[in-house]
Order: structure tokens, then C-alpha cells, then sequence
């Protein structure tokens, strides 16, 4: 069995798309684009704005998460009958409940709970 | 379960185990994996987030972090995903010296960005804000190294696996395990994307 053909037969069982040479270098040169420019606009002092330069770094990252799962790692709706894609999507849905979630919650917990407000708090819990 | 409801299932689904090559749902099942791992860094990344303004009157972001550093680290692992790229071309190929040679070149990159970042480990508890200093740097320790851990064990695998590749040559067994460690070393490269964002980057806004 020539190596070419175990590799035919792995692709066919697996349904695995190891990608090409080019789509490994375009998702290369759209990864190295996408890391210079969040770094380069920090590094340079970023906009008048501070949440205007968070907004664009985090834009950058998630453009660049997608690059890397199309590109890098190969997803597309038909892999595996469309489990992998479903399991991503389902992981996705959690990280964003449970970051947005944490964060919200533990916000309110912060600005609820200041020091200026122990003297209520300590009356409500003492009466 | 009577009989009956036996028939209907078998009638509606297929109640015979199908054959499936072996190895089949091994890269689902590492996936699945992959993505407890992701719901793992998010916790940590959640920590970080409510955490990380808990200076305890210590040093913050701008105090500590070195960007251009954080810049080489990071083309150091996109480096190391392209190589790995290539020795899974190699291997499609049926090339076994070229995918040891991208793997070796793999090997290094990685390492070189565990040595920057034990460097710059290294160089906080020097300075006196190591892990123990506040919450912002218990939680950048515990989520950066976490991050780290992962490479360290992705390194140990890499080593473990050009050996078996230079044994056995490669078999669909040292292929599927290929296609694993691929998953598994570009995944860690886009947690870094994470981790550059919202830890350095947006901390040295």
C-alpha cells in the first residue's frame, strides 16, 4: 500500500481536509495582517478613545479566531456530518453565557457593594 | 422494555452497532475534547476578567507588560501553527523526513515561546509581582499559565510523536495522531489570540 493511498483512504474515511499550501499561506499572511494591526495601533497609543480601541482590538481578534478555524483547522459545516461544527457552535453559546454572565454578575456585585455602601448594608443585615 | 416497543424502535432506528473503521470518531471525539478544554480557558478568562483590575495598590498592566515581547511571543506560536501546517502537507504527501523536518521546526518554535515566556515569568517574580502579589496577577498567572502548561504538554507529545513517526513510519495510527496534535496545537493558538487580546493588549490600552 503506497503512502499515497493510505492517505486517500483516510481522507475518505474521515472526512479530514488537511489543506493546501496555499490556503495555509493565505491563512498565514491574514494572521500575521491581523495580529500587526491590533498590536501596532496599542503600541502606537491607540485612538482618542479607549473603547473605541478596545471595540477594534477585539474585532481584530475575533476576525482573526476565524481565520484560524477556517484556515488552520479546517471547519466547515459538513465535517463529520456537521457534528463538529454543532459542538463548536454549542461550546460558543456557553463561553459567551458564562464570560457575559461572570462579568455582569460580578460587576454588579463590585458597584453594589462598594465601601461607601457598608453602613447600609451593615444596618440591613444587623436590624 | 417489552418486545413490542422493541420492534417500533427497531423499525425507526437502527439497533445493529454499524462498523466503523477504526479510528473513525477519533478527531470528533478529540474535538469534543478541544471544546472542554475552551470551556475550561473560559473560566479562567471569566477570572481574569472580574480579577483583573484587583491591583491590591501593586503594579498593574502598563507597569509590567512588555508588548514587544508579547509581539515575538506571539509570532512564535503563529510561526509554529504554519510549520505544523506543513508537516501535515508533508504527510498527506506521504513525505515522512519532510513532516519530521516540520515537525522539528515546530518543536522549535514552540519551545522558543515557552522560553520567552518562563523569561518573562521569571522576570515578574523577580520583580517582586509574582502570582501572590494580587488578584490581577493570581488570575494572569493561573490563565497565561494554563496557556503554557498546554504547550509544555503539546511539546512532550510532538517529541513522543516524531519518535513513533521515525519507528513506524507513517501508519494511519500515526496520522490519526497527527491529525490530534494538530487540533490540539492550532487550538492553543487561537487561546492565544485570546489571551494577547484581552490580557495585554486591551490591559496596555
Amino acid at each position: 500500500m503506497s503512502a499515497d493511498h493510505t492517505h486517500a483512504a483516510h481522507h475518505d474515511d474521515h472526512g479530514h481536509d488537511h489543506g493546501s499550501y496555499s490556503s495555509y499561506i493565505k491563512g498565514f499572511l491574514l494572521s500575521v495582517i491581523l495580529t500587526a494591526i491590533p498590536f501596532g495601533l496599542v503600541m502606537a497609543g491607540g485612538f482618542e478613545s479607549r473603547a473605541l480601541t478596545a471595540v477594534t482590538v477585539i474585532g481584530f481578534a475575533v476576525v482573526q479566531i476565524l481565520v484560524h478555524m477556517v484556515y488552520f483547522l479546517h471547519m466547515n459545516g459538513k465535517q463529520e456530518e456537521g457534528w463538529t461544527m454543532l459542538s463548536t457552535i454549542f461550546t460558543v453559546v456557553v463561553v459567551v453565557i458564562l464570560l457575559a454572565g461572570s462579568l455582569w454578575v460580578m460587576y454588579h456585585m463590585n458597584t453594589n457593594m462598594m465601601p461607601q455602601m457598608d453602613h447600609e448594608l451593615t444596618q440591613g443585615f444587623g436590624s | 422494555m417489552s418486545h413490542a416497543t422493541t420492534d417500533t424502535m427497531a423499525r425507526h432506528w437502527e439497533l445493529e452497532p454499524h462498523h466503523h473503521p477504526d479510528g473513525a470518531s477519533t478527531s470528533l471525539g478529540f474535538w469534543v475534547y478541544l471544546m472542554s478544554d475552551c470551556l475550561m480557558f473560559a473560566v479562567l478568562f471569566a477570572v481574569y476578567g472580574v480579577l483583573g483590575t484587583s491591583f491590591a495598590a501593586g503594579p498593574g498592566p502598563k507597569d509590567l507588560f512588555d508588548l514587544e515581547l508579547v509581539a515575538v511571543n506571539t509570532a512564535m506560536l503563529l510561526l509554529s501553527s504554519i510549520t505544523f501546517g506543513f508537516a501535515m502537507l508533508a504527510m498527506g504527501k506521504g513525505d515522512q523526513r519532510g513532516t519530521l523536518r516540520w515537525l522539528a521546526v515546530t518543536l522549535f518554535f514552540g519551545l522558543c515561546f515557552l522560553a520567552i515566556e518562563l523569561y518573562e515569568f521569571h522576570h515578574l517574580i523577580h520583580i517582586g509581582a509574582g502570582p501572590q502579589r494580587s488578584g490581577f496577577l493570581s488570575a494572569f498567572f493561573t490563565l497565561v499559565g494554563t496557556h503554557g502548561l498546554h504547550v509544555t504538554f503539546g511539546s512532550i507529545w510532538l517529541v513522543t510523536l516524531m519518535v513513533q513517526i521515525t519507528r513506524t513510519g507513517l501508519i494511519p495510527a500515526n496520522q490519526r495522531r497527527m491529525v490530534c496534535l494538530s487540533m490540539f496545537w492550532h487550538f492553543l493558538d487561537v487561546i492565544w489570540i485570546g489571551v494577547f487580546t484581552f490580557v495585554y493588549l486591551l490591559g496596555m490600552i
